[in-house]
């Protein structure tokens, strides 16, 4: 088992090398330099720069460095916490980040813990109760759940619920954290985790019901049949056991879909998450900021499928042993 | 029951229920029954078709030009349609509100102005190649009115909004209408170079395996391991504001098809490798068969409804992806339009609430979703007429 | 499904059998598929004399799984019995056998007879038993439910049989799982648990199928010695004559959802009476014939489940097929003269035909005259 987390370490430690490359090409990619941006800046507070001003500038940024250099610049900074300057709030990107970043966290591990306790019973209820209406119903909704865009969803539930978003009420959102305002919060938080976590739901039901079909057909739900085990045991604990195992697999791709999910409806919901930030950095082409908040996704991402790894050896024995 | 009578010979044989007897249809025609009687499929199918065919004919059956700006129907109700030997719109009264200093309008409907089929209006080109100005429908403005400012008090025809209007009082109508062209091919498009890409990978993947498969399943991890809507968005913003709308479409599908393929690639790779392990593989470059031809005979038909099936299921979550970019305003920007950019227009709660005709273009993007969830399905049974 | 054939043919079944752990009767099971109706069973009829070992051997297709599984009650859907009777008795001395088909599919009465009274083992050792709990915890399942609650002397009882089915280390095989065991084993354990409550009747279908030959014959030899043992009736569904031979007491034969011929296995060997029964036998490689000399085969195929096939289902491919009858007429079981428990359902022997049988009992029935006609169809 320690030798299966230190493999999966070094694995995510690799994957995280490449996404920082990928990210950095992402930085680089829009036209016109970081420092053209800050140019800009500069010029519109008034005065023009001078050629020689200019160059200064230019051996500060590194813009003519060869792009390699310019990478180890700045993934060595980022190592150290540095992910360089936000020019739209005119702040190291380290400040705006974290409070923003742990409120996505929740929002999707809430969102998570949310589908799974959907959509397992759905799930069960649906392969068992096959082509019975509310199997019908089940499927119908399911079907609409993946297929409605979770900024949609948003509205609607808000103008069902006379909603106005947010995640605290009005004269909880700058009080200190206490009891109250954590109430205040779950009282929030429902409204983004159903919008954020739908599309999953929906998704996860689906997968259940197959899996779980699948493993009906199975010969030891059979055997377990045959033992005169109750028919709910029999699913219960034989077959839903072994058919949360793909599931498991799939947080791996349910995972992706919460954080773009938590990105679009924060802004509808106006949520303190990473989302509306992300979104308006590259609005603005606030390169680093966006950049580091899409490393900081997919560090979630990684983390996230390490856990699902972890949970899935937990579940089955023959993953244990290797 | 239908027993032949005839010679002993012909009684010998197996007794055939009737035609419609499942032991006797080719693979095919299995297929081609089980997805008929998926009920859903077909009714997805059906509703997709006229969606296209809609998207097809968009400006024939828009009965406003998409982008004509009218400043007197912004945020318009939709029209109420009466009938006055026929269908027809009211009269619309315009007052001043003075208090506000805003034009009021009111519906008139002592008189009433019919609709008019294949009326001529605003010129457009059919399919882009024949230029004409007929249109399926219309209410034609008063003559007198064309250019006139309209006079406090007197009635006019009014537009016919089926959907309402937009903030600019553009007809919402209209514009999902064009919408429905970038919306429902972007997705279709970008799922085929995705399918070309992922198939072509998948199958070298799972076929050669080795350092070829080794390196694409790490490629497929790693883009994996980054959220598709973030990545996608961060991409988009990277495409340059000034580009024609052609090309930002072109990006776009290109942009949605770079992480498409790799779901549909793993699938390929999946059932190529167990292709790559069955006797007739074997037996094929036993016989000499070279890599080319095992893959085109025997691995490529085999996938190919698998391919067909996977593609399918991928086209609604392009589409989602691509409705999701234009709301953010990263796909496609003005004058083009998607459902998603109509979308925009919805976004603050406060307008939603005041008109929420504005939503109705996420109807659609629902509807043609769930549709083509419908088909995927419908074919993935059929795929299997067995299972 | 009302066939007067079959009625007729249940009229003439065999009555005596005055002790049998397991009366079939005139089993109906049909499976509504979405390509049309397979007739798994079409009235199949036997018993299952106690402390006997019956084996019932047919190709696959012919529906001797599925008479295995309706035992049980465990038919998958969308199988459906259809009709008939399953007839249960306890002990010798029970005086009303219970019908286990009047009982509900998942009742309390019907879960409380699998596996403490009739248990079954499957084909596929590799995915009989679960993944993801061990095969100590699977055995203990079963006592607990049936026969005693206690966990620790459930544990201790569950080492007691890995230990009888020559498990070499039954402790440390409790606790290990599935996938560490090699196939023999698995099915070692899966007789294990199927044994653990002593029941009447142990279904085994094809046990040993899957498993290679030195490991077979382990496993029936652990078979035979645990029935001499416990004195459980055993129902050995295969398609291996040798099998048949080495294990059984009786055999059925099952063509097409029905028995064809039933008799001891002195008999089936040495005087086999229908077509099907011999062309089978003559289909085994034996030691001692002449090389060169060509095994023989079945000519042709089981026919496709979605087609029914008028008259004797065996005639396409029978060699002595008789043209005007075997394609028209459904043989009924007769009773091979001289031999009390020898039955077979071929048109070859004497009181096939409904006719005959209505005019050997003496009586004359409306029967005689419709059968030929429904087995002809519309």
């Amino acid at each position: 088992m320690v030798n299966f987390i230190i493999r999966r370490l070094f694995a995510m430690v690799i994957t995280l090398f490449f996404i920082s490359i990928i990210s950095f090409i992402l930085i680089e990619l829009p036209p016109g330099s970081a420092l053209d941006a800050e140019i800009a800046r500069l010029q519109a507070l008034g005065g023009n720069l001078n050629l020689s001003q200019r160059e200064a500038l230019e051996e500060r940024y590194g813009v003519n460095d060869p792009i390699h250099a310019k990478y180890w610049k700045w993934i060595s900074n980022a190592v150290q916490g540095d992910f360089g300057n936000s020019f739209q709030y005119n702040m190291p990107v380290t400040q705006l980040i974290w409070g923003r970043l742990g409120f996505s966290i929740m929002l999707a591990g809430s969102s998570i813990l949310f589908a799974w306790l959907v959509s397992i019973p759905l799930g069960v209820y649906s392969a068992t109760h096959r082509y019975t209406i509310p199997d019908y119903v089940i499927t119908v909704l399911q079907f609409i759940g993946v297929a409605i865009p979770e900024f949609l969803l948003a509205l609607v539930l808000m103008v069902t619920f006379e909603s106005v978003g947010g995640l605290f009420s009005r004269d909880m959102e700058t009080a200190p954290w206490s009891f109250a305002k954590f109430v205040d919060l779950l009282e929030h938080l429902w409204l983004p985790v159903i919008v954020v976590s739908a599309g999953s739901t929906a998704w996860l039901t689906r997968v259940m019901r197959a899996n779980l079909l699948d493993v009906l057909n199975q010969q030891y739900v059979q055997t377990a049949r045959a033992k005169g085990l109750k028919e709910s045991k029999v699913i219960w604990k034989h077959a839903v056991r072994n058919a949360l195992h793909p599931l498991i697999m799939t947080i791996g791709g349910v995972l992706p879909a919460l954080i773009g999910g938590d990105v679009v409806a924060s802004i509808v919901l106006n949520l303190p998450t990473a989302g509306p930030v992300f979104i308006n950095a590259l609005r603005n082409q606030d390169m680093y900021l966006a950049i580091t908040f899409l490393m900081f996704f997919s560090l979630l991402l990684v983390i996230g499928n390490l856990i699902a790894d972890l949970l899935l050896a937990w579940v089955d024995p023959r993953i244990r042993l290797e | 029951m239908a027993v032949q009578a005839g010679s002993a010979d012909d009684t010998r044989a197996v007794a055939k229920k009737d035609k419609q007897d499942a032991g006797q249809m080719s693979q095919r025609q299995l297929m081609f029954r089980r997805f008929k009687q998926s009920k859903l499929a077909v009714f997805g199918l059906i509703v997709l078709f006229l969606m296209y065919l809609m998207a097809a004919f968009s400006s024939f059956l828009a009965p406003y030009d998409y982008d004509a700006i009218d400043s007197s129907s912004s945020y318009k109700a939709p029209t109420k349609v009466v009938w006055a030997g026929g269908p027809a719109v009211c009269g619309e009264v315009q007052t001043l509100d003075e208090v506000n200093l805003e034009w009021k309008y009111a519906n008139d409907c002592t008189k009433t102005y019919p609709i008019q089929f294949f009326n001529r209006s605003y010129p457009y080109k059919l399919f882009g190649l024949i230029p004409t100005n007929i249109h399926l429908f219309g209410v034609p403005q008063q003559p007198a009115d064309a250019n006139a400012v309209p006079t406090e008090g007197q009635a006019r025809p009014a537009k016919l909004y089926l959907l309402g209007g937009d903030k600019e009082g553009r007809d919402v109508f209209s514009r999902m209408l064009q919408g429905s062209r970038v919306s429902l091919t972007v997705g279709l498009v970008g799922v085929i170079f995705a399918t070309v890409l992922g198939s072509i990978l998948g199958t070298a993947s799972g076929y050669f395996g080795g350092a070829i498969d080794n390196v694409m399943q790490r490629v497929i991890e790693l883009i994996g391991s980054i959220p598709t809507i973030p990545l996608w968005a961060a991409l988009a913003a990277a495409l340059p504001g000034n580009i024609s709308v052609v090309r930002r479409y072109f990006f776009i599908t290109l942009i949605l098809s770079l992480i498409a393929w790799t779901g549909l690639a793993r699938q390929v790779r999946g059932k190529v490798l167990s292709y790559r392990t069955a006797d007739y593989t074997s037996a094929a470059r036993a016989a000499g068969g070279s890599h080319m031809r095992v893959i085109l005979t025997h691995m490529v038909p085999n996938a190919m409804s698998h391919i067909i099936v996977v593609a399918a299921l991928a086209v609604p979550a392009t589409i989602l992806a691509e409705t999701t970019l234009s709301f953010l305003g990263f796909g496609m920007q003005a004058p083009a339009v998607s459902w998603g950019t109509l979308l925009q227009d919805a976004q603050s709660i406060a307008v939603v609430t005041r008109y929420p005709w504005l939503l109705l273009p996420g109807v659609a993007v629902v509807l043609a979703l769930v549709c083509y969830q419908f088909l995927g399905d419908g074919l993935r049974d059929a795929a299997d007429p067995y299972g | 499904m009302a066939d007067p054939v079959t009625n007729v043919e249940t009229s003439s079944a065999r009555q005596d059998g005055t002790d049998d752990v397991i009366q079939v009767k005139d089993l109906h099971v049909h499976f509504h598929t979405a390509l049309g109706v397979v007739r798994a069973l079409n009235g199949v009829s036997f018993n299952i004399p106690r402390g006997k070992v019956l084996g019932v051997v047919g190709e696959s297709g012919s529906g001797k799984s599925i008479t295995g599984l309706s035992i049980m009650q465990l038919v998958p859907p969308p199988g459906r019995m259809e009709s008939g009777e399953i007839l249960y008795k306890e002990k010798p001395d029970t005086a009303k056998p219970l019908n286990i088909l009047s009982l509900g599919r998942h009742s309390d009465e019907m879960r409380a007879i699998r596996g403490d009274d009739i248990s079954m083992i499957f084909q596929e050792p590799m995915t009989s038993l679960n993944p993801v709990f061990s095969v100590g915890h699977q055995i203990r399942e079963a006592i607990m439910l049936h026969q005693n609650p206690n966990e620790d002397e459930a544990r201790a009882q569950s080492v007691d049989i890995l230990q009888k089915v020559g498990m070499p280390n039954p402790q440390r095989i409790a606790r290990s799982y599935p996938h560490e065991l090699s196939g023999g084993m698995r099915q070692r354990a899966m007789i294990a648990m199927a044994l653990s409550c002593t029941p009447a009747l142990l279904v085994a279908d094809e046990p040993t199928t899957a498993l290679d030959v030195t490991t077979e014959a382990q496993i029936l030899e652990l078979m035979r010695d645990l029935q001499n043992d416990i004195g459980t009736s055993i129902m050995f569904i295969t398609h291996n004559m040798g099998v048949v031979a080495q294990m059984c007491d009786e055999v059925a034969v099952m063509y097409l959802g029905r028995i064809v011929e039933r008799a001891t296995v002195d008999d089936i060997f040495y005087d086999p009476k229908h077509p099907y029964t011999i062309s089978l036998l003559r289909s085994i490689p034996r030691l001692g014939t002449n090389r060169g000399q060509k095994l023989e085969t079945i000519k042709g195929g089981v026919p496709d489940p979605y087609t029914t096939v008028t008259g004797c289902p065996f005639h396409p491919r029978c060699p002595s097929f008789m043209p005007g009858l075997c394609d028209t007429v459904l043989p009924v079981e007769t009773i091979i003269e001289g031999k009390d428990h020898h039955t077979v359902r071929c048109h070859l022997y004497p009181g096939s035909t409904p006719e005959q049988v209505a005019d050997g009992d003496g009586r004359v029935t409306g029967t005689s005259g419709t059968a030929p006609n429904t087995g002809r169809a519309n």
